[in-house]
């Protein structure tokens, strides 16, 4: 009994305090994500934003939380009622899972597993769900060609983002997303006898993954431009007219999550995680998580630029740049990547050599 | 050592018991939701044999990118359930025959395994040391190089040979053509025209 206690009772506990410590600082962070998203959208339009709800509008986020909870929740008569309720709780859960394995400092991470980068692309193909049960337990036709655009479009964008993070994996040589991190200690930077900067992250050798990376980022969770399956000047809102209230408010947390999770794994893959711009003295006084976060937030805001400046592609062109442009793109980048990893010898982390 | 059994009869009962739902529903659509289910539920037991690699491969190929489209046509299709219903009995020798051929089988291994346990240690023991995707990738890429380079020309030719299939041109259809429009010349297009007051042109 007292084995069990030790070995699976106490680290238990302590998982699940993690956890729950990472989900309520996350749902912290993104209420305060989504006011800077609404205020930057604001700021672009030259209009004030949100600004009544506590101090700046500070708690504008809260004050829809309450509101979205109070409302009575409406379940169309011809719904499927068990799959339109467990939609954005799929997808919600699923956006909420993935923090698992994000390393937010070294050694800061719930589960440090060995195939991180591969879980976050299985939870982030599963995403997909929520989105689809919901368009179809609407029985709605606005909601259902919502979720029909939108399984169609994340499908094929997480094909580029695949072979994207295929050539990074070839860069590292780890599937682990620490170890990813720990990579870009060295690089171009380090070559030519510099100390650890920003020049050695993977951002600058593979710069047009990192491009490929945001935009399809940016369709793989809906964001604008390519919001298509939520376009509201011809679906309404698309897989999400017929929600509301806390529903509603799930699938929408869900989004945002998934988003912020685009920006924390951009920061990882490409920006150096938790490392300082410049590896040395007063820079490496600050702990890794504010740099963690000063790089992700920097990413969110690229994004909330973008929703505030470029307009909604059309469907064919979405389909066209993922199919005909990122697609041959990453393939090629992939194989030169290979090539020239192979001709060369670098690459980072070294690992036991296998076989 | 506790935990694993307990965790090996979740995933398993849930497994066995959303695969039954699989055939059992009368949704379709619910079918493929148990179905995506089961899937999850086998990449946790895979989790269990310590195959993650496997676990998360399974997770993304087959319920990220295959149910997604096996769910697409299924929402698309209009089915008819009673007709359905009708050709039941016409199949059921056909489908209780392979039912009975794969119990057979199994039946075979496992017996086979208790009448013959020495039979395990043919498998080559697992190194410690190595992790499951560069134990994977070295077999792959390294000794069994030829025939994962063969199976990947195979699958390339079933794709194009499915895209030419389906692949019409139809006439008289309004197409975008990118570099057309990019080439297009302005000065053939546009005219600048001075237009006096009250004539029009």
């Amino acid at each position: 009994m007292n084995g069990f206690v030790d070995t699976y009772l106490i680290p238990g506990l302590i998982m699940a305090g993690q956890s729950l410590l990472v989900i309520v600082l996350l749902l912290i962070a993104v209420a305060y994500l989504l006011y800077a998203d609404r205020k930057i959208w604001a700021a672009v339009q030259l209009r004030r934003g949100p600004n009544v709800v506590g101090p700046w509008g500070l708690f504008q986020s809260f004050a829809d939380l309450i509101k979205f909870v109070l409302k009575e929740p409406v379940v169309p008569a011809p719904a499927n009622k068990a799959i339109f309720l467990l939609a954005p709780l799929v997808s919600t859960v699923l956006a909420l899972s993935v923090w698992a394995v994000i390393p937010f400092a070294e050694g800061w991470v719930v589960a440090d597993i060995n195939v991180g980068v591969l879980y976050v692309f299985a939870i982030a193909s599963l995403e997909v769900y929520g989105v689809i049960m919901g368009g179809w337990a609407s029985n709605s036709k606005y909601a259902f060609l919502g979720a029909l655009r939108s399984a169609a479009q994340m499908v094929s964008y997480e094909v580029s983002i695949g072979f994207v993070i295929i050539t990074v994996l070839l860069a590292v040589g780890s599937l682990n997303l620490s170890d990813i991190v720990l990579a870009q200690t060295t690089g171009l930077g380090t070559m030519i006898g510099l100390p650890n900067t920003f020049l050695d992250w993977h951002w600058l050798p593979l710069f047009p993954m990192f491009v490929i990376f945001f935009i399809s980022g940016l369709a793989e969770t809906n964001r604008p431009p390519f919001d298509l399956p939520e376009a509201e000047s011809e679906l309404v809102a698309g897989y999400m007219v017929e929600y509301s209230s806390a529903p509603y408010m799930m699938f929408m947390l869900g989004e945002y999550v998934a988003t912020v999770l685009v920006c924390a794994l951009g920061t990882i893959l490409f920006l150096g995680g938790w490392l300082p711009p410049f590896n040395f003295a007063p820079f490496t006084w600050i702990p890794g998580v504010i740099w963690f976060v000063l790089k992700a937030g920097f990413l969110f805001f690229l994004y909330a630029m973008v929703k505030a400046m470029v307009p909604r592609y059309r469907y064919d062109q979405l389909m066209r740049l993922g199919w005909k442009v990122f697609l041959p793109i990453s393939l090629a980048a992939v194989v030169v990547v290979a090539l020239v990893l192979q001709l060369t010898g670098w690459g980072g982390v070294p690992v036991p050599a296998a076989g | 050592m506790t935990l694993q059994p307990l965790f090996f009869y979740l995933f398993s009962f849930v497994t066995i018991a959303s695969a039954l739902m699989v055939i059992a529903a009368r949704n379709p659509v619910h079918s493929v939701l148990f179905l995506i289910l089961a899937f999850v539920n086998a990449a946790g037991l895979l989790l269990l044999l310590g195959a993650e690699f496997l676990a998360m491969i399974l997770i993304v190929v087959y319920v990220g990118a295959v149910a997604v489209l096996f769910l697409f046509v299924v929402m698309m299709l209009d089915v008819d359930f009673a007709e359905l219903r009708q050709g039941f009995l016409q199949y059921l020798p056909i489908g209780a025959l392979v039912g009975v051929i794969l119990l057979v089988e199994l039946i075979a291994v496992l017996g086979g395994l208790a009448i013959a346990p020495e039979v395990e240690t043919l498998a080559t023991p697992v190194p410690a040391d190595v992790s499951n995707v560069a134990a994977l990738g070295a077999v792959l890429y390294t000794r069994y190089l030829y025939f994962f380079q063969a199976a990947g020309v195979i699958l390339l030719v079933a794709m194009i040979g499915a895209i030419v299939l389906t692949l019409r041109h139809k006439e008289g259809v309004k197409r975008q053509d990118i570099s057309v429009q990019v080439a297009r010349d302005p000065r053939k297009t546009v005219e600048v025209v001075q237009v006096e007051t009250g004539r029009g042109i």
